[in-house]
């Protein structure tokens, strides 16, 4: 049912835009006080390491992103290049798995 | 005497500016120019009216590259250097000069199901409205709309996807969805949502900001949006 894909679409955009807003202010906030700190990698490393709050924190962020980014763009490649139906939404499906295992790399990567 | 200098669309979709010069008057609409046009230099000029007091929402063009009911538009307010460029509204077929094509925009009135359907008869007691309850002030604030399609020609969304139902035909959806009177929303609320309609809307605000009755049919779609999301996450949509 088109209708209620795109109102439940539509539903989780507003949602995991919400929680972006967070998230985002929470991340740069956290870089930009690791810069100025000047901590070093290797300090950064030992704060993220088996920190359960930090792979928490960042598992929502990458969530909120992987729901987000393609229902964007999913609008953006109807309205300019006027690609809707199965093949679109097919080829975001992929876009999200790839956005989800990029992310959950980068995450483990710092969190093992 | 003063003049204006005007330049007026001829033709169809194809066609090109004509000139004019018309004499400048106080307290001077633009469809007093226009008019002065037709009737004076130039009798084969195509163009629509009926009430000139803001009522009946047939005149509205392009003024100055921005689409305005030219019946309650002052020369004053936007000509202050004398010159007017007037031409059809945007995203409608020309007919003919200033002349469009509105079946499509009525028609979308009835795609999103436009039509009040009561639940009661005439052998039925009158439905008592609360005048100051949330739902009624909703339907007041978007009710006013005269169908002239300034919102539909400014609308970007529109110009992108033929296909969306455009900002008068959701406001009116939504002044019907919040009638309590109503009986068919659910069907209403799934001839408005998805692709084609209130989904397409970019919060632009372009309707809002030029339709001549000051209502805002982003509020309406916004409103639209989340009933839509109400009655899906209730498995009713």
């Amino acid at each position: 049912m088109s209708a209620r894909r795109e109102a439940l679409l539509w539903a989780a955009q507003r949602a995991s835009a919400a929680l972006l807003a967070l998230c985002v202010a929470v991340h740069l906030a956290t870089m930009i006080y690791a810069v100025h700190g000047g901590l070093s990698a290797a300090q950064i490393l030992e704060r993220t390491r088996g920190n359960a709050a930090w792979l928490a924190f960042y598992s929502v962020f990458l969530l909120a992103v992987v729901v987000h980014a393609p229902i964007g763009l999913r609008a953006v490649l109807a309205e300019w290049l006027g690609w809707r139906g199965a093949s679109r939404d097919w080829l975001l499906a992929a876009f999200a798995a790839a956005l989800a295992w990029l992310g959950a790399r980068a995450i483990l990567g710092v969190f093992l | 005497m003063r003049t204006l200098e005007v330049r007026v669309w001829r033709g169809g979709a194809e066609g090109r500016f004509q000139h004019f010069e018309v004499p400048r008057r106080e307290s001077q609409t633009v469809l007093d120019v226009v008019t002065h046009i037709q009737r004076a230099q130039e009798p084969s000029l195509a163009y629509r009216f009926a009430c000139r007091v803001g009522m009946c929402g047939s005149c509205a063009m392009t003024v100055n590259g921005v689409a305005r009911w030219t019946c309650r538009t002052h020369v004053d307010r936007v000509a202050p250097d004398g010159r007017l460029e007037i031409a059809p509204l945007r995203n409608l077929p020309v007919i003919r000069d200033l002349v469009t094509d509105m079946r499509e925009f009525f028609d979308k009135w009835a795609r999103a199901k436009g039509r009040f359907e009561g639940r009661r008869t005439r052998r039925d007691d009158f439905e008592r409205v609360a005048p100051d309850s949330e739902a009624r002030r909703q339907v007041d604030a978007a009710i006013e709309c005269i169908g002239c399609g300034v919102c539909y020609s400014s609308c970007d969304v529109v110009a992108w996807n033929p296909d969306y139902l455009g900002p008068a035909a959701l406001n009116r959806a939504w002044t019907l969805l919040r009638d309590v009177r109503e009986a068919t929303n659910p069907e209403r609320l799934r001839a408005v949502a998805g692709d084609a309609g209130c989904h397409a809307c970019h919060t632009h605000l372009s309707c809002t900001e030029r339709c001549p009755k000051q209502i805002s049919p982003t509020a309406g779609i916004a409103g639209l949006k989340r009933a839509a999301a109400a009655a899906a996450l209730k498995g009713e949509l």
